[in-house]
């Protein structure tokens, strides 16, 4: 161990890592937010709502259906992007067309329904879900202790994140959807079912969410309000990252996470602020943030 | 709404169905604390208050700030602590606080208009919750006990406001101040270039006017006037918690004002007395009141965006 300004690397590295894995989840949300925003031109409040049930269905298959985590990873953001879909369907379908803000109001009102429901089926405290035992234990690097399902949620996250941006980006599927983003009524004339489109992009960014939620379960407790606060900071990244650009809003993530924990390292005080600072340091010298397009 | 002729604006003879409106609003409340207890009054035409003040922001100037309560819960903060701490009679805490609110919108105000639309939104939840966590974490908030027993003392060193009743009416002055102030405001010139600005901010540019400059000062004078509100809540209640600079309290003046009509001038008050009145009677179904005000969110925007007051003045195309 070498200590460096009276830290030993012992520390340092395991906040980076932490400080890595919320990279991970804000990357993953902010760029479901991303998605969701360039195909429907709303911000979905609800997304921090439909993390927690993520991570919550995770916990129902395995509590009531003996259904394990591997099986979850791919259950649980169906089923919540399915609901998403139902959403869409029902309410968001009709706000096309007017304000941006009834978006951003009707999906708040989603959310404090989702986790008011759930506060009262599961009260306010966290219940804990195993690791699965293929992830239990760690590596020792020498230099520090790296557990298995720490460096499987980085690696994952990093492979999603990946994944998506290069079917959005370089598949005919995802050059459809910019076309449809660009110029719905253009793409519709080439025989494109465009509200089907706006579905399943709200279906697929919601999915994201769950699977973050999936995903942090055996980390952080699975909790009703555990995505209340979090989305807050997400909204800030997505700020500070802009949402016009797929890699930027995968990069911004990951890189606030690792701010985040190096600020836990050397300053805890200031942790659960330094999203927000950062935020107004980049509204003040680049007010249409890192990756942004227009003001 | 009849403001939206433009020759309107110009007219010099104002339509008086909205000064109507206060009256009969104002002899409402004079009136109200025969029937309700004046306590539960008072809270309530804080919260109205702040609504009102909310409103200016977002039914006239078209921005919806989702960070409102930095500004209250922090007048409330500042008040409890000039009354309690220094010893402040109950009008200079009041004032003082006010004006450290408005201090406090013109720095929220100068970063979140940089950006449009929902990055505004997106920039005033970010810094009410940045708030939030330093009122959290510095001394004179006493964290999560907040600032309790706070004094209210004397009026002008006369008026002693430890009875309901007298507080109530010293309340219901400083609320018809704040209502009448926002009417003024709405109908200057000032306040016509404001609804232009919500109306096509590109034209208004277009035709000379310096938008942020305008929306800069709506931004404060809302962030004041909910100050206003926020402090006198800290007298009234006797005490100021994290409860009123928390990201929900921002969410619950988003809904009175929604409820009772964004952009009418008694609409948020109404919604701020529905809401309150819902909390009070239904504070025993624990979060299920969480539910419910999730569910008027939904319901407002998908069936009737006006709100109640909006609704009626449009059916009787008058504005209220």
């Amino acid at each position: 161990m070498i200590p460096l300004l009276g830290i030993t690397t012992q520390a340092l590295f395991a906040q980076l890592l932490l400080g890595l894995i919320n990279g991970a989840f804000y990357a993953l949300l902010s760029l479901g937010l991303a998605v969701i925003f360039g195909m429907l031109n709303i911000v979905n409040f609800a997304h921090g709502a439909l993390y927690m049930m993520g991570a919550f269905f995770a916990w129902f298959l395995l509590h009531y259906f003996e259904i394990g985590y591997w099986p979850a990873l791919v259950l649980a953001p169906l089923g919540v992007g399915l609901l998403g879909m139902v959403i869409e369907r029902t309410m968001l379908h009709r706000l096309a067309g007017l304000d941006p803000i009834y978006g951003l109001l009707l999906t708040f009102g989603i959310a404090l329904i989702v986790q008011g429901l759930f506060q009262n089926a599961y009260g306010a405290s966290g219940m804990p879900y195993p690791m699965p035992d293929l992830l239990k234990g760690g590596q020792n690097l020498g230099f520090m202790y790296l557990p298995n399902y720490r460096a499987w949620v980085v690696v994952f996250s990093i492979a999603v994140c990946l994944a998506t941006w290069f079917a959005i980006e370089k598949t005919r599927l995802g050059a459809t959807l910019r076309a449809a983003t660009e110029n719905p009524e253009l793409t519709r004339a080439f025989g494109v079912n465009v509200p089907r489109l706006i579905t399943l992009t709200y279906g697929f960014g919601v999915a994201l969410a769950a699977l973050a939620g999936v995903l942090a379960a055996p980390i952080y407790q699975v909790r009703p309000l555990m995505g209340a606060d979090f989305i807050i900071v997400v909204f800030a990244v997505v700020v500070i990252g802009g949402m016009g650009s797929i890699m930027g809003s995968i990069l911004t993530g990951f890189l606030l996470g690792l701010v985040e924990g190096l600020t836990k390292v050397f300053y805890p005080q200031a942790a659960n602020v330094v999203v927000f600072v950062i935020m107004v340091l980049v509204l003040l010298v680049k007010p249409a943030g890192l990756f942004g397009k227009q003001a | 709404m009849r403001d939206a002729a433009a020759p309107a604006i110009l007219r010099t003879k104002r339509p008086p169905d909205e000064i109507l409106a206060i009256a009969a609003l104002a002899a409402l409340l004079v009136a109200a604390p025969l029937a309700i207890y004046p306590f539960l009054l008072a809270q309530a035409l804080c919260m109205a208050l702040f609504a009102c003040a909310f409103n200016l922001l977002v039914g006239y100037g078209g921005l919806l700030s989702f960070g409102h309560a930095l500004f209250f819960g922090w007048a409330s903060y500042f008040a409890a602590h000039m009354a309690k701490g220094f010893g402040w009679p109950p009008e200079l805490a009041i004032a003082a606080a006010t004006l450290c609110a408005g201090a406090l919108g013109l720095v929220a105000g100068a970063l979140s208009i940089r950006r449009q639309g929902i990055y505004f939104s997106m920039i005033t939840l970010a810094l009410a919750q940045l708030g939030y966590f330093v009122a959290l974490q510095v001394p004179f908030t006493h964290g999560e006990d907040g600032i309790q027993g706070v004094p209210r003392g004397k009026l002008f060193g006369l008026i002693n406001l430890g009875d309901d009743f007298t507080l109530y009416y010293v309340v219901l002055a400083i609320f018809l101040f704040g209502l009448f102030g926002v009417y003024r405001i709405v109908h200057s010139p000032f306040g016509a270039v404001l609804k232009a600005i919500r109306e096509n901010e590109p034209r208004a540019i277009s035709l000379g006017y310096r938008t942020e400059r305008y929306k800069l000062a709506a931004f404060v004078l809302s962030a004041t006037l909910a100050g206003l509100a926020g402090a006198t809540k800290a007298i009234v209640a006797q005490s100021a918690t994290l409860t009123d600079a928390h990201w929900t309290m921002s969410g619950e003046v988003i809904l009175m004002t929604l409820v009772g009509g964004m952009g009418t001038i008694t609409g948020p008050v109404l919604g701020a007395f529905v809401i309150v009145a819902m909390q009070t009677y239904f504070s025993a179904m624990g979060q299920w009141v969480t539910v419910i005000q999730g569910a008027i969110f939904v319901l407002c925007v998908l069936a009737f965006r006006r709100g109640v007051v909006g609704e009626i003045a449009a059916r009787f195309k008058i504005s209220l």
